[in-house]
């Protein structure tokens, strides 16, 4: 006997049905709730995650970054590859809403301009916010052109000073006066999708290795089993290194980033691929699995129809939680020098750039590409645990 | 028996726990009150969802997450004349825990898991000991043993050093009223003791826990679903339905002029030795549907490197029985008799290493069970049917009711659409389920209605033989009864035969027709099913029906 159910359990919520003892042979219970009990599998998944706030907030976050690197040519107002001399190591602007003039307010968003002045003993620049000089801004603004998605060109920008050539530096400069904002919407783009390709390219091995080596078992997972041990026992940064070594210095950007990804997710099958098989194995046991057998099901349809859908939402946990691992490993690879190499931005390249300590006491925003890296890695951390907490909603 | 016996130990007055919730409380139990006293037991019956634990849970004041709301637990020392409140104790303070286990001690359902698998029987008695009683760690074990010994556990000297998997089922309650016993309660709680046990061992220890409470004086509170064990073993019975208290009284008072509508509906589910079997006396024909000779299975035990094979397990030992028309075939054992071995024979999931398994089809023709390729054409899972033990385990809870029903028709090619709808349709009404149900999804289900649905689920495919593994042995005794009643009648309706696979003696002589006891994978004695059960032959069926409890305490025979 188990305690009775309490009333915030989702079972309770469903409507439980209590055995009716009074029920004669052949009658039909009169009292079975008709209203309850029609909610799929996604729908008792998303209800459960709805409750994890810290999931639903990450959720959000993360749908923001997702956004940003879609759209990231339109989301950056300055070109990330332009070199502006005047402009090294510029300290962020503040963003103003309300103009406030002689005339009265106004809604008028603005940053204030720079007066540079010259340190005479050392001869260094050092840049003065100048409030006498107001930068405004507009939105939709037509300047520096871009591919929208790769394809489609277009020079629209979500927002950019009046002047194109006014500075605008919502995160400061780096060393070459280049708009950190901008190259950081781009990182995003790079970093987000190494990780997201990296993972579908783990996931279609590890889902078919895993899967073959649970269904059918035998000599083949023997095999595939010490196969993931042997892999698991490499220690992972001087694989990664040796591998990314090997790589021809004359590739382009494109293939040096295929390969990249394709370095990471030739570790990264393996903890996917036990996921898989751990489930295969449970769900063997399964007696509505054997049912369906006895149903007169192929193994075919047994897999697809009845230990597929248990399963997926497992995955997409796996899977979620390891896209963060991901992003982590090619920012330490590109950090290193070996990843990714400029002119590709990606997090890990940015912030190659912050591995001096005299430029950061300098510029200290040039961290930020790392405080971005810590947002989405805990995001996507708090999104994964959401999801394994609602990924079996019928466990008990 | 001491000379207190019969004095009051613990009066509970007015008791209600709920659990809280975001939308208001849920009430687990309310206003209940009863008296427990020394020497005699109380037995507190009910099915799931009553209420029973958290009444014992209350006692002891670990209800968590839930709230004791209201009442009074007077826990009396009668040689001081003292009493204590309990309810309204810190639940994790001192005063309390000086309760627990030295005044009150707990034993659980399940002997698994409430002994800690890495520490020895003897380490988890003498912590108890050590913990109320002041005595160095010798005095403790000697204590111990004393206590190991007074369970009949053999070599007591030897069996504390062991570990709990160590010890069988039987032996790991027996552990735990020794651990239970070692400060000498005045109230021993045990949850269904014997519930998770064959019914052989649950006579041992119901016999044990009687003797001990004679020797000891104490109060035993007994909580069970089982009428025949109330009958067994109580002095008072306390009936909860719903949460609440619906009857109270001295056992016979209670088997013998009960009261409250419940506790007669309750006595009528609790079908005995004693019952009438359903008296159907049906002829079944003489055409054999299944017939196995000589089965024998082995599994051996896994090959280790560097170690010679041993023996194995001998699951099945020349097994021959057969199943004849329109007939109910029994086949009971307890864990381990290799019954459930049988039923993944036929339904050809092992290949036994000698003996044959022939299933005649509906058009004459001899099937060989242990050919893996007999099952490749589908034919004999099409007339060949099961229906499963677990009704939360068997459902695929990512399919509606419709696609759980309609799946054998439909990946047989027999029907689809709107003819498959109003076939799911006909299927649920017939299990007594309304056809609208089709739409949910089995989470939506209580177990005896989601048991209804695999049952349709057998019949789809309006099949000659039904396998049913315990398929009863998951569910209350008046829900029970429900589905047996159901199957007898598609039994007759249907013209199926049925091989039912079960622990439950009673259950079988209500429902079968011919049974087969089975013991060490041997089938020891076949009969029909009231031969069987009154005139038992062989010397493990005398055991086994002996150990049967009767529902009347006026047939005591168990512990007397």
């Amino acid at each position: 006997m188990t305690l009775t159910t309490p009333a915030n359990s989702p079972d309770a919520r469903i409507g439980q049905v209590r055995d009716t003892p009074e029920l004669a042979v052949g009658e039909i219970d009169p009292r079975i709730d008709l209203t309850h009990g029609t909610e799929s599998q996604w729908q008792l998944i998303r209800r459960r995650f709805s409750k994890h706030r810290l999931a639903v907030v990450s959720l959000w976050i993360l749908s923001l970054f997702v956004f940003v690197a879609i759209f990231a040519g339109f989301v950056a107002p300055n070109d990330p590859g332009n070199v502006k001399a005047r402009y090294t190591y510029a300290p962020p602007q503040a963003l103003h809403f309300i103009d406030k003039t002689d005339e009265g307010w106004a809604f008028r968003p603005h940053v204030y301009g720079y007066t540079v002045e010259i340190e005479p003993e050392a001869l260094r620049r050092t840049f003065v916010i100048d409030e006498d000089k107001k930068i405004y801004l507009t939105f939709f603004k037509r300047s520096w052109e871009y591919k929208l998605f790769g394809l489609i060109p277009t020079d629209i920008h979500l927002i950019g000073p009046e002047r194109s050539r006014d500075p605008f530096y919502l995160f400061g400069a780096d060393r070459l006066g280049r708009d950190m904002f901008s190259r950081l919407v781009y990182g995003t783009q790079i970093s987000l999708s190494v990780g997201l390709v990296g993972v579908i390219m783990s996931l279609v091995l590890g889902v078919i290795i895993g899967g073959a080596a649970g269904y059918f078992g035998g000599w083949f997972d023997a095999v595939t089993q010490r196969a993931i041990e042997f892999l698991r026992s490499l220690p992972t940064i001087p694989l990664w290194m040796g591998l990314a070594a090997a790589m021809p210095s004359d590739w382009s950007p494109l293939q040096t980033y295929f390969a990249i990804t394709l370095i990471l997710s030739f570790l990264g099958w393996t903890e996917l691929a036990r996921v898989v098989r751990g489930r295969f194995l449970a769900l063997n046991g399964e007696d509505y699995v054997a049912a369906a057998r006895y149903d007169g099901c192929s193994h075919l349809r047994v897999i697809v129809r009845h230990m597929v859908p248990a399963f997926t939402s497992h995955i997409i946990t796996a899977a979620s939680l390891a896209v963060p691992a991901m992003i982590l490993a090619e920012t330490a690879l590109s950090f290193l020098g070996l990843g990714l190499q400029a002119p590709v931005i990606s997090w890990g390249v940015l912030l190659q750039e912050a591995q001096n300590i005299r430029t950061l006491a300098t510029a200290p925003w040039l961290l930020l590409p790392g405080a971005a890296i810590v947002i989405a890695v805990l995001a996507m951390n708090f999104i994964g645990d959401g999801l394994r907490d609602a990924a079996d909603p019928y466990a008990k | 028996m001491t000379a207190q016996t019969g004095k009051t130990v613990l009066e509970v007055r007015g008791l209600s726990v709920a659990f809280p919730g975001r939308k208001g409380e849920t009430t687990a139990i309310s206003n209940v009150s009863f008296d427990l006293n020394l020497g005699q037991t109380t037995c507190f019956v009910g099915e799931s969802g009553s209420g029973k634990s958290v009444t014992a849970r209350a006692v002891l004041n670990i209800v968590e997450p839930a709230v004791i709301k209201a009442g009074a637990i007077n826990l009396v020392d009668v040689e001081a004349g003292q009493r204590i409140e309990l309810s309204g104790l810190n639940p994790d303070g001192a005063e309390i825990r000086a309760v627990r286990g030295a005044r009150i001690a707990m034993i659980f359902q399940e002997p698994m898991s409430s002994l800690s698998p890495v520490h020895t029987i003897g380490e988890q008695i003498i912590e108890g000991i050590m913990l109320h009683q002041d005595v160095d760690t010798a005095t403790a074990r000697d204590r111990a043993i004393k206590a190991l010994r007074a369970v009949q556990i053999k070599n007591p000297e030897d069996a504390i050093d062991r570990y709990p998997f160590e010890y069988s089922g039987g032996m790991r309650q027996r552990a735990m009223i020794a651990m239970a016993l070692g400060c000498e309660p005045d109230i021993l709680i045990a949850d269904e003791p014997t519930t998770a046990l064959d019914v052989t061992t649950q006579a041992e220890i119901l016999k044990l826990l009687k003797g001990l409470q004679e020797s000891h004086g104490m109060a035993v509170m007994f909580i069970t679903h089982d009428m025949g064990v109330v009958a067994e073993i109580a002095d008072q019975v306390v009936v909860m339905l719903h949460g609440s208290v619906v009857e109270t009284g001295a056992v016979d008072q209670v088997f013998h002029a009960p009261v409250h509508a419940y506790t007669k509906k309750l006595l009528k589910a609790s079908m005995g030795l004693d019952e009438a079997a359903h008296g159907r006396g049906a002829a079944s024909s003489d055409e054999i549907l299944i017939e196995t000779h000589n089965l024998s299975l082995a599994f051996p035990s896994k090959k280790k490197l560097l170690r010679k094979p041993g023996s194995g397990v001998q699951a099945l030992d020349e097994v021959s029985v057969e199943l004849r028309r329109g007939e109910i075939l029994g086949i009971v054992g307890e864990s381990g008799s290799g019954k459930t071995t049988l039923a993944r024979v036929l339904m050809g999931r092992f290949q036994p290493q000698f003996g044959e398994a022939i299933y005649h089809t509906r058009d004459g023709v001899a099937k060989d069970l242990n050919d893996p390729a007999t099952f490749r054409d589908g034919q004999v899972y099409r007339e060949m049917r099961m229906i499963f033990q677990d009704p939360y385990g068997s459902l695929n809870p990512r399919m509606t009711v419709q696609q759980i029903i309609g799946e054998p028709l439909l990946v047989n090619g027999l029907l689809k659409g709107a003819a498959l709808r109003d076939r799911v349709g006909e299927l649920l009404e017939r299990v007594g389920l309304p056809a609208s149900a089709m739409e949910r999804y089995p989470h939506a289900f209580s177990g005896g209605q989601r048991q209804r649905i695999g049952i349709a689920r057998a019949i789809a495919l309006d099949p000659r033989v039904i396998i049913a593994d315990e398929a009863t042995s998951a569910l209350d005794g008046s829900i029970r009864a429900q589905i047996l009643d159901l199957l007898l009648d598609l039994r007759s309706e249907l013209d199926l035969s049925i091989l039912f696979i079960a622990h439950d003696i009673g259950v079988v002589r209500y429902f079968c027709d011919r049974v087969a006891v089975m013991h060490k994978g041997r089938v020891v004695e076949t009969g029909t099913a009231v031969q069987i059960c009154d005139a038992p032959q062989d010397p493990y069926t005398q055991r086994l029906i002996s150990a049967v409890p009767i529902p009347d305490p006026r047939k005591r025979h168990l512990v007397a």
